[in-house]
C-alpha cells in the first residue's frame, strides 16, 4: 500500500453517519458521482486538471470520466496553473462550466492573480454583464514529508476575497451535494478538501441534490462548549467530543460547511446556547478562518460569551517535513480536548 | 514507440578530457546509482518518511550538468534533487539523515528529500514547486552580477516545469540582462503519468523555444555523460564571458516511477518498449564500455569502485538511521532570520540618528 493511502486509512473514522440509513459511498466516490451527474445533466460542464485522466485520476475523483464523456470534455492540462486559471475564467465567461482540479492547494497559489484579481472581480467590474461559473478543487496534503510546499491549507488567504466562494465539506454527503451546488453556482467557487477525508464513508443519496452554501449544520449537540469549524478537523473534534462526554463535558460540534459565505446565524445560535466558543481549522490560526469566526462571536454575540473565544489551528510556522516535527506541528484529538477543558475549568 | 532513445550512444564520442576527469565522471554516476538503489531497497521499511524522486537512468544528465561547475558555481534543483545534490558534491550523510527526517539532516528535518541543500559545495537549494526554482536562480545570477562575483548559476528542472509561465519570464529577464545562468532542462518526456504530447505541441522543441527567447540553446543526449559535460562546460565559459544565459535540453528517460520506489510501468501509462530501449543505453554501462574500449578503465577498477561505494553507503546509511530525532525546540526556529542588517544608531534620548 502506498504510504499516503496507509496513513489516510489509519486516520479514517469507520462510520461517519453510520446511524443513518441509505447507500454508503466513500468521499471520493461521492465526488466522482457528483461530477458524473453534472456532466450528464449539462454538456457545458467540463473537467480538466493535471492528471485527471491518468491512473491516479486525482485520488480517484475523476476516475472513468474521460471514458464516459470523452477527451473533449475531460482532459489533462500542462503545468500552467496561472494560465489555466485564466483560461477557465475566459471559458466560463464564454458560456461553459469548467471544473478544474489541483492535486494540492499549494498550486492554487501560482494562480492567485487570475483567481483573485480576475475571476473574482469580473461580475462586479462588468456590472453583472458577465459571470464566471467555474469550480476549482484541491485537497490539502498532510504527512510523509509533504512539508512546507505541499501541505498548505490556504483557505485563510481566500476567506477575505469578495466575489469568491470557498467551501470545505466534511462528509461524503456534503462533498457530493456541494460539488453539485458549486457547479450550479454562477460564481467562481473554490473547494478545499483534505486528503485525510478521502477514505471516509457515509450515506449518500443517489441522483441530483445540492447542499446550500452558507448553511452550517450541527454534527453533535452539547451544552458546555461549542466547537465550530469545517472539514477534516471536525473529524478530530467529534472524536474529542465523544471522549469528553465520558468525562462529563458536553460539547456541541458545528460544521460550517462553507467559510465564504459564512453562516453567522449558526455561530450566534450555538454561542448563545453554550457561551463558550472554540474555533478549529486545518489552516494557520493567524489571520484566517479562526480569526473570522471568532470575530463574528465578538461582534455579534459578545454578551453571550462566558469565556474568551479560543482557537485550535496551525502555529505560525511553515509545515516541517520531518515526521517527528509534524507530530508536534499538527493539532490532534488531545489538543482539542485540552483546549475544551481549559474553557470549562 | 513514441519516446525511444534517439541518440547515438558513444559511437561518435570524441573528447579532449583527460583520464582522470573521465574516470571521475564514471565514479560519480556509479555512486549515484548505487546510493539510490540502496535507498530504494530500504524504502518499503517506511523509516525514511519522505517522498523520493529517483534519478535512476538519468545519472549522466545530473553528473554532466554538475561536474563542469566549481564549488562557487550555484545549482538550485527541482523536486528531483538527489542526483544533482550528489553530483554537486553534497554530503551523503546529511542527505540520508534528511531522508530519515533527523536533526542533523541537511535541512534539519524540515525539508525532506525535495529540499536538499549543501552550501559548502554550491548546492544552493531546491524547490518542490515545479518551475519555482527557475526565477530564483536568475536572481542568484543578478546578485552575482551586482556584486561583481564571477560564477554561473544553474537551475535544473523538468519538461513539465517548462510549461510554467514563470520559467519563460525568467529566461526573458536573464537574456535581457545577459545574466550568467544555465537553464538545465531535463526532458524525460513525462510529468508524473502524463506524456509530453498531451502537454505541449509536438512540433515545438523546448530548446528551440528557449532560443527564440534569447538564450543560447542546445539539445544534448542526456545518456551520454561526455556530451552533457561538454555542453555545460561550454555554456559555463560563455556565460562567464558575458554571452548571457544558456539553455540546455538534456533528453533522458526515468527508469523508475515518478516518485517512490520501483518501476510503475504496470500502470500502463507508458510503452514498456521505451524503457527497454533506454535500458540498452544505460548511461553508466555504455560509458563503461566506452572507457574500457579506450583503455581508460578496467573491470578491476570498476570492482574497486563498487566496493568503495558500497562501504560508503552502508556507513552513511547506518549513520543516518541512528541520528537523533529533532525535538520540540526545533519546531519554530528560523521562521524568521534573527539577524539585523543595519545597526540603528541612537542619540542620548533614544532617537535614531540616521
Ligand atoms: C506548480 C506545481 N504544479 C504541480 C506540481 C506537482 N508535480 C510534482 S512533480 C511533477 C512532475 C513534474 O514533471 P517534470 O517537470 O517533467 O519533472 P520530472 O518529474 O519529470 O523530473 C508535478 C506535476 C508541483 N510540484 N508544482
Ligand atoms: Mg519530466
Amino acid at each position: 500500500m502506498p504510504w499516503a493511502e496507509a496513513l489516510i486509512r489509519a486516520q479514517t473514522r469507520e462510520s461517519v453517519l453510520s446511524s443513518e440509513q441509505g447507500r454508503v459511498l466513500s468521499y471520493v466516490d461521492a465526488l466522482n458521482e457528483a461530477l458524473s451527474i453534472a456532466m450528464e445533466m449539462d454538456k457545458k460542464v467540463i473537467v480538466l486538471g493535471q492528471g485527471v485522466d491518468d491512473p491516479a485520476a486525482s485520488f480517484g475523483v475523476t476516475k472513468g470520466l474521460q471514458e464516459k464523456f470523452g477527451g473533449e470534455r475531460v482532459f489533462d492540462v500542462p503545468l500552467s496553473e496561472e494560465g489555466m486559471t485564466g483560461i477557465i475564467t475566459g471559458a466560463a465567461v464564454g458560456g461553459i462550466r469548467p471544473v478544474m482540479t489541483h492535486n494540492r492547494p499549494d498550486f492554487i497559489l501560482l494562480s492567485m492573480n487570475q483567481l483573485v484579481t480576475h475571476a473574482s472581480k469580473i461580475c462586479y467590474l462588468d456590472e453583472g454583464k458577465n459571470n464566471v461559473p467555474f469550480v476549482i478543487w484541491a485537497a490539502i496534503g498532510r504527512g510523509w514529508g509533504s512539508g512546507a510546499q505541499h501541505s498548505q491549507a490556504i483557505q485563510g488567504m481566500l476567506v477575505g476575497v469578495p466575489g469568491l466562494k470557498v467551501i470545505m465539506p466534511s462528509t461524503p454527503f456534503d462533498a457530493k451535494g456541494m460539488m453539485l451546488g458549486a457547479i450550479a453556482d454562477n460564481n467562481p467557487v473554490v473547494i478545499i478538501e483534505h486528503r485525510w477525508l478521502t477514505r471516509t464513508k457515509g450515506v449518500v443519496p443517489e441522483g441530483f441534490y445540492t447542499v446550500p452554501f452558507g448553511k452550517g449544520v450541527y454534527r453533535r449537540r452539547g451544552t458546555d462548549v461549542s466547537i465550530v469549524g469545517t472539514s477534516h478537523i471536525l473529524d478530530l473534534s467529534i472524536r474529542a467530543a465523544e471522549e469528553l462526554e465520558e468525562e462529563g463535558i458536553s460539547v456541541e460540534v458545528v460544521d460550517l460547511r462553507s467559510i465564504k459565505p459564512l453562516d453567522e446565524a449558526i455561530i450566534m445560535e450555538t454561542v448563545q446556547k453554550t457561551g463558550k466558543l472554540l474555533v478549529v481549522d486545518t489552516g494557520w490560526e493567524r489571520g484566517g478562518v479562526c480569526a473570522e469566526v471568532g470575530f463574528v462571536a465578538a461582534e455579534k454575540c459578545f454578551s453571550a460569551l462566558k469565556a474568551p473565544v479560543a482557537r485550535v489551528g496551525l502555529p505560525d510556522v511553515p509545515t516541517p517535513a520531518g515526521y517527528k516535527l509534524e507530530q508536534l506541528y499538527y493539532p490532534n484529538v488531545e489538543t482539542i480536548k485540552k483546549a475544551v477543558k481549559k474553557m470549562v475549568n | 514507440m513514441k519516446y525511444g532513445y534517439k541518440g547515438k550512444g558513444f559511437a561518435d564520442t570524441k573528447t579532449t578530457l583527460g583520464k582522470e576527469k573521465l574516470t571521475e565522471l564514471y565514479y560519480s554516476m556509479l555512486r549515484i546509482r548505487r546510493i539510490e538503489e540502496g535507498v530504494e531497497a530500504h524504502y518499503h521499511e517506511d523509516e525514511m518518511k519522505t517522498p523520493i524522486h529517483l534519478v535512476i537512468g538519468q545519472e549522466a544528465s545530473c553528473v554532466g550538468a554538475c561536474a563542469p561547475l566549481t564549488k562557487e558555481d550555484l545549482v538550485y534543483a527541482s523536486h528531483r534533487t538527489h542526483g544533482v545534490y550528489l553530483a554537486k558534491g553534497g554530503d551523503l550523510k546529511a542527505m540520508l539523515s534528511e531522508f530519515f527526517c533527523r536533526k542533523n539532516g541537511c535541512a534539519g528535518s524540515r525539508g525532506g528529500s525535495m529540499h536538499l541543500i549543501d552550501q559548502s559545495v554550491g548546492m544552493a537549494g531546491s524547490s518542490a514547486i515545479c518551475g519555482g526554482n527557475v526565477p530564483i536562480v536568475v536572481g542568484l545570477a543578478l546578485a552575482a552580477h551586482v556584486q561583481g562575483v564571477k560564477r554561473v548559476n544553474m537551475c535544473t528542472f523538468g519538461d513539465g516545469a517548462a510549461e510554467e509561465g514563470v520559467v519563460w519570464e525568467a529566461i526573458n529577464f536573464a537574456a535581457l540582462k545577459k545574466l550568467p545562468v544555465i537553464f538545465f532542462c531535463e526532458n524525460n518526456f513525462f510529468s508524473v503519468f502524463t506524456p509530453l504530447y498531451k502537454r505541449q505541441p509536438e512540433n515545438v522543441e523546448l530548446w528551440k523555444k528557449a532560443e527564440a527567447f534569447g538564450a543560447k540553446s542546445v539539445v544534448v543526449d542526456g545518456s551520454n555523460v561526455v556530451d552533457v559535460y561538454e555542453a555545460v562546460a561550454k555554456a559555463r565559459e560563455g556565460a562567464l564571458n558575458g554571452d548571457g544565459p544558456y539553455f540546455i535540453e538534456s533528453r533522458v528517460y526515468r527508469w523508475r516511477g515518478h516518485g517512490g520506489a520501483g518501476d510503475d510501468n504496470s500502470k500502463g501509462y507508458r510503452d514498456p518498449a521505451e524503457l527497454s530501449d533506454w535500458k540498452k543505453v544505460c548511461p553508466i554501462e555504455s560509458y563503461f564500455e566506452f572507457l574500457k574500449t579506450n583503455q581508460l578503465l578496467s573491470d578491476a577498477d570498476k570492482e574497486a569502485m563498487e566496493k568503495d561505494i558500497k562501504a560508503e553507503f552502508e556507513e552513511a546509511y547506518e549513520f543516518a538511521r541512528n541520528s537523533p530525532e529533532p525535538d520540540e525546540s526545533d519546531l519554530a526556529t528560523h521562521v524568521y532570520s534573527e539577524r539585523i542588517q543595519y545597526e540603528v544608531k541612537k542619540d542620548a534620548l533614544g532617537r535614531s540618528t540616521h
